[in-house]
């Protein structure tokens, strides 16, 4: 029997992070930005059902980035916690809060006790009934926790896309100015533009009834973007 | 990790096969309820009971409703019980018996679609709906035999064929499609011989609505156990839709001004 080589902690978290971080950077990057009746999800996904962007439960949905696999896991994940929590309780008890905070933990657990990490970064959004109540965390490969206000970003050009939202992002403007914002952004860091049929994007709306999550129809992407 | 802890900080990951349905969910997380009754020891439990729901086909879809009363034995247990429910955007459900079950199953059958549907991204269809509930009607089965029977009706509009369907089912969980009209609980029997001879090919959402307040006054007149409209008190039946457009709740004052009707023409 081989003699096990010694690692240094330092380093092998060093390596586990820089794997999980190149897998992130190879995805295609997903913006989520406030707007006057909720919170819009958008990125480029070209595939029509493996979808990207999801619902959890009535005000909270879900956005990931990375490996399909790993992040349908969290995202099934979620929305099992989600039913369980709401049915043993009460709807209101679901919180995105709560679910952030779940995937913090089961991301920081596999982070350290897997063989491999996961190569993904996700987003939890939740809205309120008034704009200063809606909620946007972005959990990272390693269970990281973030708050984000007004806009949020996870994927490859995280860095590059955060600078572009922060001038163009009004959480004031309607839906389309919103889904404007978000695409030239997206397409600006990209440098190259994006079919129409290419988006894939949802909303939270807070006036929708129980269930606040909408897919966005290609027309209405084509629609706002003209 | 713990995958048994439903309230604390760690997510259920678990297998991934997304089919497995809720109930294996809960009973996974031993939350589903279970009983180790003895033969004998219900008899004297007079648990409150959901009487009068129907249901009736009509030019754009279906309609279904319910009386508000629950009875335990002699007593009236609640006058303004709802026993009818949208079971998704798509589907409405009314139960009769044991009304504490009752409406605990249709909040596991209302939760099982929007587990599915989000899990798999698209909504079960009508048919299936129908035989999942039947499947849960016929896990009640021991606690029928204590007395306890729950027994659903259920309709929707079907968005493969265009058309409003309608389900009942029988105690041990047998599922059957009903053509017309169909009805259960203590009136229904009552409610169904009114449809019978009210009930024609083609009505609209207005005759539809109103026959099926009617067969809810007749069933009422001969039932002690179902309630009539009560004007006084502003009790008046449950009445939902399901069309093409989906679910929708008729509002109060609508059902309110056909129920004076139909009391006043009588």
């Amino acid at each position: 029997m081989g003699v096990p080589f010694y690692v240094p902690p330092e380093q092998l978290i060093k390596d586990r992070a820089e794997f999980a971080r190149k897998g992130v950077a190879r995805g295609r990057s997903i913006v989520v930005v406030m707007y006057q009746d909720g919170v819009l999800l958008i990125g480029e996904n070209p595939a029509s059902s493996l979808h990207k962007v999801s619902e959890i439960y009535d005000r909270v949905a879900f956005a990931g980035v990375g490996r399909f696999n790993e992040f349908e896991t969290l995202r099934i994940a979620g929305i099992r916690y989600a039913d369980l929590k709401g049915y043993a309780y009460g709807r209101a008890d679901v919180t995105g809060k709560g679910l952030a905070n779940a995937y913090s933990q089961t991301l920081g657990q596999i982070f350290t006790h897997e063989v491999k990490p996961y190569e993904i970064e996700i987003l939890v959004a939740e809205i309120g009934d008034a704009a200063e109540l809606t909620e946007l965390y972005r959990v990272q490969y390693d269970g990281t926790l973030h708050d984000e206000r007004r806009f949020g970003a996870i994927g490859g050009h995280e860095e590059a896309l955060r600078a572009h939202l922060a001038d163009n992002v009004d959480p004031a403007a309607p839906l389309a100015g919103a889904v404007l914002a978000a695409a030239n952004a997206i397409e600006a860091v990209e440098e190259r533009s994006i079919a129409h049929e290419d988006w894939e994007a949802a909303v939270l709306d807070r006036n929708l009834g129980r269930r606040k999550f909408r897919r966005l129809h290609t027309d209405e992407i084509a629609a706002a973007r003209s | 990790m713990s995958d048994t802890d439903h309230s604390g900080a760690s997510l259920p990951l678990g297998s991934v096969t997304p089919a497995a349905s809720f109930t294996s969910l809960l009973a996974a997380h031993g939350m589903n309820p279970t009983w180790d009754i003895p033969e004998s020891s219900s008899h004297a439990l007079r648990a409150p009971e959901g009487t009068t729901v129907l249901a009736l086909r009509f030019a754009d879809g279906v309609v279904m409703g319910g009386d508000r009363r629950a009875t335990a034995g002699h007593q009236i247990a609640h006058r303004r019980l709802k026993k009818v429910y949208a079971a998704d955007d798509f589907s409405a459900v009314a139960i009769s018996g044991t009304a504490g079950l009752a409406v605990e199953l249709i909040k596991l059958f209302q939760t099982e679609l929007e587990h599915y549907e989000k899990l798999e991204g698209t909504r079960l269809s009508l048919e299936g709906k129908a035989n999942h509930l039947a499947t849960m009607v016929r896990n009640q089965l021991p606690l029928a035999f204590q007395g306890l029977v729950v027994i659903p009706l259920f309709c929707g509009f079907d968005e493969g064929a265009s058309e409003g369907r309608l389900y009942s089912f029988d105690v041990v969980g047998g599922r059957y499609e009903e053509q017309d009209y169909a009805t259960t609980g203590s009136g229904g029997s009552e409610a169904k011989a009114f449809l019978k001879s009210a009930w024609s090919e083609g009505i609209d959402e207005e005759q539809a609505l109103r026959i099926a307040v009617e067969a809810l006054v007749a069933a009422a007149e001969e039932d002690t156990a179902t309630g009539g409209p009560d004007l006084q008190r502003r009790i008046y039946p449950n009445l939902v839709t399901v069309t093409s457009a989906g679910f929708s709740e008729v509002p109060d004052d609508r059902v309110a001004a056909i129920a004076s009707d139909v009391v006043g023409s009588r």
